[in-house]
């Protein structure tokens, strides 16, 4: 075929780097906003949380679009439950086997990424419509979207909630009130409601740098 | 008066538009009309001008918040020597001094910090200043704990500014009264540092406490089943509490100037209390334990229940705006944080949260009555017709 486009074109790369910026699964779409509260306590959950999203959505997409003219269109939710789910028992037994406190952390969220939005929502809207390798790039690329946001949330939860970053404490033990200091780490930020409003804040951020994407 | 008014006019071409200083034209703006009133006449249409403009206004509710901060200044003192068993021996004077240094600081990082915030965003925006904050953030310092370190009233203040009333739009269109917000944030967030028995007092220079002194609040007390009060101390500001609430009669002169200058709405204030003696009134019939059975009035003196009452419910921003609204609103204030208060023993203090609980609820009740209004003369119309 001539008309055969490289793999890396700009309409291929454009699928990767738009859901970073203006079309985030989490700051524009206001998707998987459950696990995003839910989970980035701290910052290790959010990375593995958002590394089994990625290889997931990567994989459901590729998964789906290969299968996509052969699915019957009037079961082809059912067919996407069954290609998410086998990819999340996967991944659940992946962490289990290698990080099994963080799996323990997680606990249900990890099966719960079967009912995350962002999932079944690229593979209706994207999947189902175009080639394996842009679907690829696509999964990818929300996922990373997604998993931005979990990683900055959970970054801040943890420095300002628990005083430590990936799980090493960086605030001097000697800064405490109880070691005479004058420091205490924000319980608030610990609590799934400030996750909302750090989720907030970045979505603040956002739409002033980016106007295009406030609504009137 | 006459220098300030001359160094205003020489400034002013520098921060019209286009002039050097464009920039700093809201902090020009804010400062001068908080000095002098603005002669500025419409351009068209007949319009009345007020004198009482929104800095007025907030200025008046400062001027009604001065009783209560001066009685919670005298009481930090009075805490703090009582807790060192010298009061006998420490002159008014001196413990009213020792209250004022304790006090200050809180006071000027909260306004600091917040008018700092505040005119960041009026710079941004090319708004001018709102001067919503001056009342707040003489607020703030008067619901903390005099024990609260600086550095979290600092916080405190910025996020009730910035999550509180700038997300929303800035003053005028806040949900929640900002004080609060800084409260409940502080809170959640510190409780250590917020509640608990060593918190009220001034713990500066306290080696040991006098014997059988005890720190904790009437209210914790009460919790506890201690339900002995001496209440002529309550209603006079004599025990231990954040800095303003604690004396009732203060908070009274407050109420009776914002009631005179029409300035804080009555009908609020009053269903508060209605609701609260309501809500007591029935835990008292149905007691089992010793804190159902305080007397209900006792509630209405304890606590931050009558400065809640009079500051923070009838902000007129957070509030319910429909005359029959105000009723229930206030109301409902009472009943719920009486009801917190003494059925819910996580939360020894109700008054915050049921003001922010009806602060949220507020704009509901309003949309029902003017529904239930519209419904009903929609009806006379039909009737008529």
């Amino acid at each position: 075929m001539s008309d055969k486009e490289p793999l890396f074109s700009k309409k291929n790369l454009q699928l990767l780097s738009d859901p970073l910026n203006s079309s985030n699964p989490i700051t524009v779409q206001v998707l998987g906003i459950c696990s995003a509260l839910a989970v980035t306590a701290q910052l290790k959950p959010s990375v593995v949380m958002s590394l089994s999203v990625v290889a997931v959505l990567a994989f459901a997409n590729v998964i789906i679009s290969l299968l996509r003219n052969t699915i019957p269109n009037r079961i082809r939710i059912i067919v996407q439950l069954v290609v998410i789910a086998a990819l999340v028992i996967l991944v659940d037994q992946v962490l289990k086997a290698f990080v099994y406190d963080v799996s323990k952390q997680l606990s249900v969220f990890v099966g719960l990424i079967i009912t995350n939005c962002i999932i079944m929502g690229r593979l209706e809207a994207f999947a189902l419509g175009n080639k394996p390798w842009p679907s690829f790039l696509d999964g990818i690329g929300n996922a990373a979207g997604y998993g931005a946001i979990l990683i900055i949330v959970g970054f801040v939860r943890e420095l300002f909630g628990s005083g430590s970053i990936w799980g090493y404490k960086v605030i001097p033990a000697s800064w405490y009130i109880e070691n005479g200091g004058f420091y205490a780490n924000n319980g608030m930020m610990i609590l799934p409601p400030m996750a909302l409003i750090t989720v907030g804040i970045i979505i603040w951020v956002q739409r002033s740098r980016n106007r295009k994407l406030i609504e009137d | 008066m006459k220098a300030l008014r001359n160094f205003f006019e020489k400034t002013k071409p520098h921060v019209q538009k286009g002039a050097k200083y464009h920039w700093l034209h809201s902090t020009h703006d804010s400062f001068f009309t908080l000095a002098f009133v603005q002669k500025n006449t419409s351009k068209s249409g007949t319009h009345i001008h007020d004198y009482i403009d929104l800095k007025r206004t907030m200025g008046i509710v400062v001027l009604a918040l001065v009783p209560a901060l001066l009685m919670g200044m005298f009481n930090v003192g009075y805490q703090h020597f009582g807790a060192l068993g010298q009061l006998e021996t420490t002159g008014f004077f001196d413990i009213f001094l020792f209250g004022l240094l304790k006090v200050l600081p809180v006071i000027i990082v909260s306004y600091v910090v917040g008018l700092g915030i505040e005119f960041i965003f009026a710079q941004i925006r090319g708004h001018e200043v709102n001067e919503g904050f001056l009342v707040s953030g003489m607020l703030i310092p008067l619901v903390m704990p005099i024990n609260t370190p600086l550095w979290m009233i600092g916080v405190a203040t910025a996020f009730a500014v910035i999550i509180g009333k700038e997300v929303f739009g800035g003053t005028g269109m806040n949900i929640w009264n900002p004080a609060l917000v800084a409260r409940a944030f502080l809170f959640f967030a510190y409780p250590a540092q917020m509640s608990g028995d060593s918190v009220w007092i001034s713990a500066s220079g306290i080696g040991q406490m006098a014997d059988g002194f005890t720190g904790a609040t009437p209210m914790a007390e009460a919790a506890l089943g201690n339900t002995d009060l001496n209440a002529w101390n309550a209603f006079i500001g004599l025990i231990p509490g954040s800095i303003g609430e604690t004396s009732t009669l203060a908070i009274l002169i407050g109420a009776a100037i914002l009631i005179l200058t029409g300035i804080g709405n009555w009908k609020i204030m009053l269903s508060t209390v209605l609701g609260g003696v309501f809500m007591g009134v029935l835990l008292n019939i149905f007691a089992v334990n010793a804190y159902m059975a305080m007397p209900f009035w006792e509630h209405l003196i304890i606590g931050g229940f009558a400065f809640g009452a009079v500051f923070m419910a009838t902000d007129p921003v957070s509030a319910a705006q429909t005359e029959k609204g105000k009723w229930i609103y206030g109301f409902l204030i009472g009943v719920l944080a009486i009801l917190i208060r003494v059925v819910n023993p996580a939360y020894p203090e109700g008054m915050m949260l049921a003001i922010l609980l009806m602060n949220t609820f507020a704009p509901l009740i309003d949309h029902y009555i003017i529904q239930g209004n519209i419904k009903r003369r929609l009806k006379r119309v039909q009737q008529s017709a």
